[in-house]
């Protein structure tokens, strides 16, 4: 079965126009004074993993749009007593689901969903993958300081193997034709990751990274996805560390991103978090029109 | 073990025999009798009648396929698959004997277990013969009692499914298989190098965001495997379903040195790559993975040059609902036996025109060379009646749902295939007719 039109799998087979159609919808995108564009509607919050961030700004948007929300966790559910997946959705779809926000451990989860399930299914996020809706309110952060994708050049810098984040935000710029520079220890930075989309480079030195840089996206090492890398912390501290010296050497204007949770100390200092150039709360704010845009896309509301 | 003798006769008429052994390739008719073949002569010489004739015009007569690799899922897992419906699959992917896996639960490591799996009460149409564990409960840890094992009928030993990995249990079975002339299989995964993983590291895997498991995986183990061979009197080593270019150049090192090492392919090595793996469907997902096209391109030009002794299946049944599911969580493994000789025909001789006399050889003499089968892999007056009989120019689709296999978890569902087995005769006896 092919996924219910309105599902958001990932960002890598989404084409350039339908991304700029979606932020822009994003852009009337309003909490506050939302029309309830999904009314009665039913979206299913289905979390096999922790999130602060992207479960609480769905269950805004869904909520803003008039749709009613159900949260269902892994702990505390049948998922808990052995349920697959599928029976999960199953039983989600046969609750009444008109749509299945999923975030997974495993990199295709929803897909699998997808291609059982007839309702519209969106990716929150599946394992090392993709996390297709931070890309996208990403992107619309970046447009909303930059005004264009043209001639950007961005820089992430961090653990991009264990990545989700990172891998949404390559294939999305790379539609767009930024230029992105990723930066990062050989065990975190494989060669391998210039393959992911055109425009791809790969760097070790931060000094190189920074150079002429408009956008920063900083990641935070993942200690849960390590599964026996040994990392050096105080050598990446020393390497790699976002301070305000290094913030100098990027282009005066250049914003710093960061998808959260940030660790204090270690990929950057307070002084970057709190910092002037700091968009970090700005991308957590944007993810509610964002994901109020998803949604709407979803229900075929997008016009 | 073979199923009841036949007492009548079989006259194969009109084929086209191809019998790598005896270096035929021509037109003949193959008498059967009593379950041996009588005699084998040019058209129309065999005088006399026979009980039955088997009009062949048109098709090949092949020794009966050798599988060497097959998961037959019993004792034990028979929602996936039992001796009785995996041997009637392997009879309609025209395979007389196939060698099934000790990985199963509980694990093959006695004489009890070996003898079980030969009782005719299993329902097995073609010849089955146990590959024991090569240690207790395949746990890598004791060897088990080789020679009980093969006194009763195991033709091999292995840890299938995991690797035997400690350099001294691995030296030590290698020294005992050597002086029992007892070949010892190895499943080539350094599985510290592979926790968590799912499929092949490269590209593919990184885009996907799934663990990879390199090609110095396997390569390792059947470099240290094949350099333990070539210092130990006599042993036998054969690397199952090898899947790298790097673990081809070590066997090819270890046959320079006169070390006895054989592999085997699985045609879904020389068919895909971690490439054509879609929208994480796990039909895709077996362990060794799909590897990329330049171990693919290794693996074809070893197909033709001899490197490879014998096409495997490494038939791997699973249950729906144990591959319905997250791609990183479902289990390894697809199952192969009805598609093996449509691939080997459609890939190696059609599209890179591999002779069709050395695929046979790839079915029947290559694999009976690698376990000493006596009395099978040719068609010399006395061998066993063991005969496939196919249509090497015959398009047809393949339908999983229509399979005889318990389990339908291939990716090669509706693929359109060249090449169909018409016959299977086991014994001289026709088990599986098209």
């Amino acid at each position: 079965m092919n996924p219910a039109r309105g599902s958001l799998l990932g960002i890598e087979h989404m084409e350039a126009a339908e991304i700029l159609k979606l932020l822009k919808f994003a852009r009337r995108m309003n909490p506050d004074h939302a029309r309830p564009l999904l009314k009665g509607k039913r979206v299913m919050l289905l979390f096999y993993e922790a999130s602060t961030r992207t479960r609480s700004s769905f269950e805004i948007a869904a909520k803003s749009l008039g749709a009613h929300t159900v949260l269902i966790q892994a702990m505390g559910s049948s998922i808990e007593k052995g349920e697959s997946l599928l029976d999960t959705g199953y039983t989600v779809r046969a609750v009444g689901a008109d749509i299945i926000v999923i975030r997974h451990p495993n990199a295709g989860a929803p897909y699998v969903m997808a291609q059982h399930i007839d309702v519209p299914v969106i990716n929150a996020g599946d394992g090392l993958h993709e996390h297709p809706s931070q890309a996208l309110l990403d992107a619309y952060t970046i447009l909303r300081n930059k005004k264009t994708f043209k001639g950007l050049q961005v820089t992430i810098v961090g653990d991009i193997f264990h990545s989700r984040v990172a891998r949404s935000a390559c294939h999305l710029l790379s539609k767009f034709d930024v230029k992105i520079i990723l930066c990062g220890p050989p065990e975190l930075v494989p060669e391998i990751a210039t393959t992911l989309a055109p425009g791809v480079r790969v760097t070790r030195h931060i000094e190189d990274a920074l150079r002429g840089t408009d956008v920063i996206m900083l990641l935070r090492v993942q200690s849960e996805r390590l599964a026996g890398m040994k990392i050096d912390l105080p050598e990446y501290i020393a390497r790699y560390q976002m301070t305000p010296a290094r913030l100098k050497m990027a282009k005066k204007d250049a914003i710093v991103m960061h998808p959260g949770p940030i660790i204090r100390g270690l990929e950057l200092t307070s002084e970057i978090a709190d910092g002037v150039q700091a968009r970090i709360l700005e991308e957590v704010h944007n993810g509610v029109p964002t994901r109020m845009a998803i949604l709407a896309r979803a229900m075929g509301k997008m016009r | 073990m073979s199923p009841e003798k036949t007492r009548t006769s079989l006259l194969i008429k009109g084929g086209h025999l191809i019998d790598p052994v005896a270096r035929i390739d021509a037109p003949m008719d193959v008498l059967l009798k009593d379950g041996r073949v009588a005699e084998v002569a040019a058209p129309n010489k065999i005088k006399g009648g026979a009980d039955e004739k088997f009009d062949a015009r048109g098709l090949v007569v092949a020794p009966g396929f050798i599988d060497l690799h097959v998961h037959l899922r019993e004792p034990g897992q028979v929602h996936k698959e039992t001796i009785a419906t995996g041997t009637a699959a392997a009879a309609a992917g025209g395979f007389t004997s196939v060698c099934t896996m000790p990985n199963t639960v509980p694990v093959v490591d006695s004489v009890e277990w070996v003898e079980w799996l030969r009782q005719p009460e299993r329902g097995a149409v073609v010849n089955v013969f146990a590959i024991a564990a090569a240690t207790r409960a395949s746990k890598g840890a004791t060897l088990t009692d080789f020679r009980a094992l093969q006194t009763a009928g195991a033709i091999a030993v292995t840890d299938d499914g995991k690797p035997i990995l400690d350099d001294s249990i691995m030296r030590e079975a290698l020294v005992l298989g050597g002086e029992l002339n007892f070949p010892v299989v190895q499943h080539a995964e350094d599985t510290r190098m592979t926790e968590n993983c799912c499929m092949h590291a490269g590209a593919r895997s990184f885009r996907l965001g799934l663990r990879g498991m390199t090609a110095a995986a396997e390569a390792s183990v059947v470099e240290r495997d094949v350099q333990l061979a070539m210092h130990i009197p006599n042993a036998r080593l054969h690397v199952a379903h090898l899947s790298t270019g790097d673990a081809l150049k070590s066997v090819r090192r270890g046959r320079r040195a006169k070390a006895r090492v054989t592999c085997e392919v699985t045609p879904h090595h020389f068919t895909l790559t971690d490439e054509d793996m879609r929208d994480y469907d796990s039909n895709y997902k077996m362990n060794p993975p799909l590897r990329s096209k330049s171990d693919l391109e290794a693996i074809l030009a070893a197909l033709a040059d001899g490197t490879v002794d014998a096409i495997a299946t490494d038939h791997a049944p699973h249950a729906a609902h144990e591959k319905e599911m997250e791609f990183e969580r479902a289990a390894f493994g697809i199952t192969g036996l009805e598609t093996a000789l449509g691939l080997a025909i459609t890939r190696l001789h059609r599209e890179k025109h591999i002779p069709l006399a050395r695929i046979v050889e790839l079915f029947t003499a290559g694999p009976a060379r690698c376990f000493d089968f006596r009395g099978r892999g040719s068609l010399v007056r006395g061998s066993i009646a063991d005969v496939t009989i196919f249509d090497p120019k015959k398009k047809w689709t393949f339908e999983a749902a229509k399979s005889r296999s318990k389990s339908k978890n291939t990716p090669f569902d509706g693929w359109s295939l060249t090449g169909k087995v018409v016959a299977t005769i086991v014994g001289g006896r026709i088990v599986h007719s098209a």
